[in-house]
């Protein structure tokens, strides 16, 4: 398997390492912080098919990445920053606010 | 002629005069019937090894097992084999221990050579810290009752003469063994435990993947089918490696990640490893079958996935542990690499429990140690299915473990499944 | 007498190099073959038919196939170290010197005794094991099981090490053309002529495929001659590597390809510098598969009798061999692949005594052939049972007219259609389709970016597959962006290809051969699908069919066709097994490549490594660095009296220990102190410039994770450090804090663990040592620079430094980092400036005893299972802000206050040594899990105190103060009583770190 990385280029497997759905850190001054955290970090995405998850160009630029990968087939469609995912992510929220 | 249907000496012998004629099927090719006190899914090791002692030890034979494809096609018949109890938390330890036991008397249980082989298990240590940590788990095993014995270097050497002892990146300082520790034939163990349960009368399925569960007022009472739908007043889910994929038919989401784990074969050779080996300095661990090939593995791909294969990374990682540790195999041909989907949970141990339906229970969450617990997952699994109570030695087992803090984590990686 | 007279060779035939006369011996007799033989051909020309022995009833083999797929001629190849198990003789090239030993027999290939498992084989059935061997139990491990372990496996590995040198590379291209027959050969021409990058592998030591074992013309060409034509065509383009030898073995994701290259297994020994074998990873951006096709026999009594031999390969040791397989042969086929096999045979000078075809009506054009030659010809007939026993000696033909007749002969080529080799398509998932019409399986969807071609999709004819290659390599390069036409079609004719499915003699009462490798019989099969074994799956598990070395090639199409037969269903009902890489067995120190021996992983040095090993220093690993453990003095003999002395010399005065290997990070930016906030359990905006603190870290499930120290350098500047195990997962965790969690801040992180040789410098000397080092005006005194001062200065003239005020050991000390490149001169420095203070150097082994003496948690404790409170540092822990870890740490099972803490230990007799892994036991409880209260994690011989220490977690630790308790290490004998004590062993006040 070979991942797209946007800073680096196209680069093997063995550059990376997981960590699985990219799911975002729930806000810890809620008052289900103890529900929404549990969720966080055991009820994570497990689906057969396409799915995004996080992966980290360890041996590379030290990049997070959102990758979007099937899980029956390992096709990648789609690598994209996870910082600037994140930001805008964060730019809807605020606008939604 | 009379059909031989019990294995004895008798019977193989007069086969054999006959030409083989008078065997007759191992399980009968069930179709469903409307509906069963308790439906196993899943006609994996576990499935079947619930169902068998649903029959025998609680006295339920109006049990069905469905099962997607053919019986034993999930990990039973692609795992590497091990069995041991050489676990370091009170929350596993016992319940591997009940699982070597009954390995121990399978066979006359069953009336079928499984092969289960206590060559020994022969974990390696490289350093004072794994030393002390290895000691840590070979006393809690004895304070258990489980044999278990540190050797040093110089005992290694004696029982594995050939490995590479001098010129080793991490050299061997010793091992934690457990001398009733070893293999046993996988697919063999799918089979007897369906032919078991088939002559107690239990309906094994083959060919009918589930597709839903119904539910009545929160109560389940059965699943649907591609061979139709099949009522149960329970039902119990053993589909370990796509547990997630099933489970969410019924609304449940799991503390479960799926996984492929690969495993290697070699070309056979002339007897070399006797017992198994783990290498404590990198991701390997071998036996020797009884026709000769090598079986090994290491480490998991690392990655979700419900495809079942690997990519080349772990197939060389693996095999750099190989040849690190046994530089004599250089030469030894690898003949076969295969994947099979892990259960991987959240804190590295499994789950057997009743979930929020009524009537659903869950098993599954085995990561890469299901095979050696087939037996006493099914005997705990029975349990819990006949009397909706867990079985003592698996109490620990529980869904909500994560929610309240009490993870059962060996390794101690974690919510990180990849790391388990 | 060591020129034996290659008696089966043919006078000028054959692509051999006969000015090229090469020695072998087989099981110690000496032949002589030629440059361009295989070490089957050379056999065959030397007259020698029985090779090995069978799995399973030790019978007699011989050669079956010209190929990778070869059942049954397996031979230790080479000796001593260098022994090759299981090597398939009909693709190991022939080299002078050449030894080869048959395998799986005793005493002797020609008399084996273990041939008596044929005697009792009515009872040793598939899956015979699975029914017996289990009275009594207790006889399984001790006399069933090793005389089966003895029995099985074929082969011996090498008894020593591997003397050889493996090799890994990554290989990029546009168009991976996998197969040099007539497709390959014309989609690498087509793809290169465009311009594409263009790799092209066979796993045969010369290109062509079928072109060399084929009497055809390309072009009006012979096909050697042709094939070399285009090589040099392909040759001439740069941007074309062309791979003999070379077998593609696996297909994974995204274009990935696992190759293996033998660069030297047609020598007797790798020249120096050469490795064996090299693993290519071959990154392609298209693939075409044209791996052509493999002849299946067809299942008769006795048909593995040494003379049976598939028809191409019959073919394959005429023409490019130059060897007659035999002198009489009798034809057996399905197909018109038949006819093609007289020819050659007849043009070879073998006698054919027959024709046998399953077909009842045969093309005329076959029977014209036959009739010029004067061959009779068996119509709607069958070759029932092959006769003789180490060799054959006749044919028992069975028309569907007629009495059954024998017909005398040595050599019954054998041909039951051709299955395409479409392993490599298969292994990313895809199932196969059959066609009824090829009587074969052909690949079914294919991976992005893979096509396949010619007889490997089941395009059998000559012509077609060179047009089907043309298209396939233009249109390949096409697909990479290349301007490219098809090559033009040279010209060839195609062949009649057509076959009628038949797979299997029935009337014979004689051992049927499925699997030959695994003695998998046709009866095996039969009783298989009585048993209730009737998936494919199945009958392969049960059977053992189609896991022999060849994973099937041979057996598994005609299993699953008798399978099927039997339960009434169609074939592609039936479906089919997986193929999994590798394509063909690879040897493992190939796959490991040079990770091996001392290389197995990388080694990392620390900048003044040299001079700790100039100083005697004992070295270990930890993790992938390898550490200074201690510094033994001449006398000293035992490790615990140097760490001791090294121990006792800090304490006193002054000592150096080497910390460059913690992990080191900056961490830049106007929110650095938040992002720190964040990340640690405790403050770090509050820190002062100039100051350092130390700090915890969890992860998110509330689990601690590491401990290390930071330092703030400016308002906008910190640098943190790391233990040096976790110096990747830390950094890795940070990121992902950074970049995911909080990308809004403004935070930059530099790993610079590798930029800064760190040493600690501790002792009651330490000030006036580095006194002696720092340039003015930097004032070092107590009051300028006090305990947790941290500072950029210079030293040594210049030298940039940071100093910071930090004790592990517990002494007033310091650590003080350099660039990278002076460590060295800093360390040895330090040596000839602390002469006067009775400086030492003091490895791990003495940082270990001090940190345990002061009670400081390390890798022991934080094992991946412990909470802050569990360590004793739950005060630590800010109420007043978030942090990673500090909600899920709420969970009632990690915020029980009953849990085992860290507590320390020491023997209630002074001379008992304590054992990390020991487990604790009230004093007057049995020794049984239910009274299990904790266990040791770390131990150290304390010099300051005369006795040995320890820390461990122990339950309800706080009551237990004082008490005594059973330290109980049953796998090594010892049970110890121990006292239960504070963690903090030395200067509990902490008085000495501040002086």
């Amino acid at each position: 398997m070979r991942i797209n990385c946007p800073h680096c280029g196209e680069r093997s497997l063995d550059e990376f390492s997981y960590l699985g759905d990219a799911v975002v850190r729930p806000d810890p001054a809620s008052p289900n912080a103890q529900d929404a955290f549990y969720a966080y970090g055991y009820e994570r995405a497990n689906v057969a098919g396409p799915m995004q998850e996080l992966w980290y160009h360890a041996a590379g630029c030290h990049a997070w990445l959102v990758v979007t990968r099937d899980t029956r087939t390992h096709e990648i469609s789609e690598v994209k920053s996870a910082q600037e995912v994140a930001l805008a992510r964060q730019k809807v929220a605020g606008t939604a606010q | 002629m009379p059909r031989s249907d019990r294995y004895s000496i008798f019977s193989v012998f007069l086969e054999g005069l006959r030409g083989q004629t008078g065997w007759g099927p191992a399980w009968r090719k069930a179709s469903p019937k409307p509906s069963y006190d308790v439906v196993i899914v899943g006609g994996g090791g576990h499935g079947l090894a619930t169902a068998y002692y649903l029959a025998k030890r609680y006295g339920l034979t109006n049990v069905a097992v469905v099962e997607k494809g053919w019986i034993g096609s999930g990990n039973v018949g692609r795992n590497t084999t091990i069995v041991r109890s050489n676990y370091l938390l009170p929350g596993n330890i016992p319940f591997y221990e009940m699982s070597m036991k009954l390995w121990e008397g399978l066979e006359q249980d069953l009336n079928y050579n499984a092969m289960v082989s206590q060559r020994g298990v022969l974990n390696l240590y490289h350093s004072d810290a794994q030393r002390d940590a290895y000691a840590r788990r070979g006393n809690a095993m004895r304070l258990h009752g489980i044999d278990a014995e540190l050797l040093d270097r110089e005992a290694v050497r004696s029982m594995y003469p050939w490995l590479n002892y001098d010129s080793a990146r991490f050299p061997i300082q010793g091992g934690l063994l457990q001398r009733r520790g070893g293999t046993v034939r996988h697919d063999a163990v799918a089979w007897g435990y369906a032919r078991g349960a088939d002559r107690l009368g239990v309906d094994i399925i083959e060919n009918a993947e589930v597709t839903g569960f119904r539910l009545d007022k929160g109560k389940i009472t059965g699943v649907e089918t591609t061979r139709g739908f099949i009522g149960a007043n329970k039902v119990g889910l053993a589909v370990a490696g796509n547990s997630s994929r099933v489970a969410a038919m019924a609304g449940l989401t799991l503390p479960i990640e799926s996984h492929v784990l690969q495993a290697f074969v070699s070309e056979g050779i002339k007897p070399l490893i006797d017992g198994v080996v783990t290498f404590g300095a990198g991701h390997f661990y071998v036996s020797q079958s009884d026709k000769g090939g090598l079986v090994f593995g290491g480490d998991i791909d690392g990655y979700n996935t419900y495809a079942q294969r690997g990519n080349l990374p772990v197939v060389e990682d693996v095999l750099e542990g190989g040849m690190a540790l046994m530089p004599r195999i250089g030469r030894v041909r690898l003949l076969r690499s295969w994947g099979g989907i892990m259960d991987m949970s959240m804190d590295g141990s499994p789950i057997i429990d009743r979930t929020p339906t009524e009537g659903l229970y869950f098993n599954g969450g085995w990561c890469y140690g299901g095979f050696k617990a087939t037996p006493a997952s099914g005997l705990c699994f029975a349990h819990l299915i006949a009397r909706n109570e867990p079985h003592e030695v698996a109490r620990a087992y529980r869904l909500d473990r994560f929610r309240t803090g009490h993870m059962i984590d060996e390794k101690g990686m974690g919510n990180q499944p990849n790391l388990h | 007498m060591i020129q034996s007279s290659q008696t089966s060779r043919l006078k000028n035939r054959g692509l051999i190099d006969r000015s090229q006369p090469l020695d072998f011996t087989f099981d110690g007799v000496p032949y002589t073959g030629y440059a361009g033989d295989t070490l089957a051909s050379a056999l065959l020309a030397n007259g020698v038919r029985l090779v090995g022995r069978s799995f399973k009833y030790h019978r007699p083999r011989g050669i079956l196939t010209a190929g990778s797929e070869e059942p049954n001629a397996l031979v230790e190849l080479r000796s001593g170290a260098r022994r090759e198990p299981n090597t398939r003789a009909t693709v190991a090239e022939l080299f002078n010197g050449l030894e080869a030993k048959s395998q799986n027999r005793f005493p002797s290939l020609s008399l084996d005794l273990l041939a008596i498992n044929g005697l009792v084989s009515p009872f040793l059935s598939a899956g015979f094991y699975y029914k017996t061997f289990m009275w009594p139990a207790a006889f399984w491990e001790k006399l069933y099981e090793p005389m089966i372990r003895r029995a099985a496996g074929l082969g011996r590995a090498a008894p020593e090490h591997d003397p050889d040198s493996y090799d890994k590379a990554t290989a990029y291209c546009d168009v991976l053309v996998v197969g040099s027959g007539p497709s390959g050969l014309m989609a690498a021409l087509s793809a290169a002529r465009a311009g594409a990058r263009v790799i092209l592998a066979d796993e045969s030591f010369a290109f062509g495929g079928r072109l060399l074992s084929d009497a055809r013309t390309v072009d009006g060409k012979s096909g050697a001659d042709w094939v070399a034509s285009v090589i040099a065509e392909l040759k001439s383009f740069p941007g074309v590597q062309l791979m003999s030898r070379t077998t593609v073995f696996g297909a994974y994701d995204t274009g990935t390809f696992g190759a293996v290259e033998r660069v030297a297994d047609h020598v007797a020994i790798p020249a120096a510098g050469v490795p064996r074998q090299r693993l290519w990873r071959i990154v392609a951006k298209h693939s075409i598969i044209a791996q052509g096709a493999g002849e299946r026999p067809i299942v008769f009594g006795n048909n593995d009798r040494p003379g049976v031999m598939l028809a191409s390969a019959v073919r394959t040791y005429i023409n490019r061999f130059g060897v007659a397989p035999g002198e009489t042969a009798v034809v057996f086929s399905n197909n018109d692949e038949g006819a093609s096999t007289i020819e050659d045979l007849v043009s070879a000078g073998v006698t054919v005594a027959g024709l046998v075809d399953t077909r009842t009506s045969l093309p005329p054009a076959i029977k014209s052939l036959a009739r010029k030659h004067g061959i009779r010809v068996f119509e709607g007939a069958v070759v029932a049972d092959a006769l003789g026993g180490s060799r054959v000696t006749g044919a028992r033909i069975i028309a569907s007219y007629g009495a059954p007749q024998t017909v005398a002969c040595n050599l019954i080529a054998v041909s039951g259609g051709f299955n395409p080799n479409l392993q490599v398509t298969t292994h990313q998932g895809s199932r196969p389709q059959w066609r009824d019409d090829l009587a074969a399986f052909v690949p079914g969807a294919l991976p992005k970016g893979m096509a396949v071609s010619g007889s490997a999709k089941g395009t059998y004819g000559l012509a077609s597959c060179l047009k089907e290659g043309a298209q396939a390599g233009a249109a390949a390069a096409a697909a990479g962006g290349f301007v490219a036409t098809a090559a033009a079609i040279p010209a060839a004719d195609d062949e009649p290809t057509e076959v009628s499915a038949f797979w299997h003699v029935e009337s014979s009462k004689h051992k049927a051969f499925v699997d030959q490798q695994n003695d998998v019989t046709a009866a095996d099969v039969r009783l298989a699908e009585r048993e209730g074994f009737q998936s494919v799956e199945h009958l392969k598990r049960y059977t053992t069919l189609g896991m022999a070395t060849d994973q099937g090639k041979t057996s598994n199409v005609n299993g699953l066709a008798m399978l099927a037969a039997l339960t009434g269903k169609t074939i592609p009902a039936t479906g089919v097994t997986a193929a999994r890489p590798p394509y063909t067995p690879v040897a493992i120190g190939a796959l490991a490549g040079e990770h091996r021996d001392k290389h197995f992983k990388p080694t990392r040095l620390t900048p003044s490594h040299d001079w700790a090993k100039e100083r005697g220093a004992v070295f270990i690993e930890t993790g992938l660095w390898l550490r200074a453990q201690y510094f033994p003095k001449p006398g000293e003999t035992d490790w615990l009296t140097t760490v001791s002395r090294e121990v006792t010399t800090v304490r006193n005065s002054v000592g150096v220990c080497d910390v460059s290997t913690l992990g080191k990070i900056e961490i830049h930016g106007t929110d650095a102190g938040k992002f720190l906030d964040r990340v640690y359990i405790n403050m770090m905006s509050t820190l002062g410039v100039g100051k350092a603190r130390y700090g915890m870290m969890l992860r998110e499930d509330g689990i601690a994770m590491d401990d290390g120290t930071a330092a703030r350098f400016a308002d906008d500047r910190y640098f943190i450090t790391t233990t040096t195990a976790n110096a990747i997962k830390v950094l890795q965790h940070l990121e992902f804090c950074r970049q995911w969690v909080w990308p809004e801040l403004d935070v930059q992180l530099f790993p610079v663990s590798d930029q800064w040789a760190q040493y600690s410098v501790a002792g009651p000397r330490a000030r006036d040592l580095l006194a002696k080092i720092v340039d003015a005006p930097f004032d070092i005194s107590n009051a300028a620079f006090p305990y947790m001062a941290v500072a950029e200065l210079t030293v040594l003239g210049g030298i940039k430094a940071r100093l910071y005020r930090l004790s592990f050991s517990g002494e007033m000390a310091y650590e003080i980092a350099v660039p990278a490149r002076h460590g060295d001169l800093l360390m040895r420095t330090l040596m000839s400036k602390g002469e006067e203070f009775g400086v030492t150097p003091y490895g791990t082994e003495a940082l270990g005893v001090m940190r345990i003496e002061k009670g400081h948690v390390a890798g022991p404790e934080l094992n991946g299972t412990t909470t802050c409170a569990d360590l004793g540092l739950g005060k630590m822990a800010s109420t007043k802000k978030d942090f990673i870890g500090r909600i899920l740490s709420q969970r009632p099972g990690l915020a029980d206050p009953n849990r085992p803490r860290v507590v320390g230990f020491k023997p209630v007799d002074k001379s008992a040594r304590l054992r990390g892994g020991a487990h604790f036991i009230a004093k007057d409880a049995e020794p049984v899990a239910r009274n299990d209260l904790g266990f040791m994690t770390s131990v150290a011989f304390s010099p300051s105190l005369g006795h040995w220490v320890g820390l461990g977690f122990l339950a309800g630790a706080e009551s237990r103060m004082g008490e005594i308790l059973r330290a109980v290490d049953p796998v090594r004998n010892s049970d110890i009583l121990v006292e239960v004590v504070s963690p903090v062993f030395y200067d509990g006040e902490g008085a000495r770190l501040r002086v």
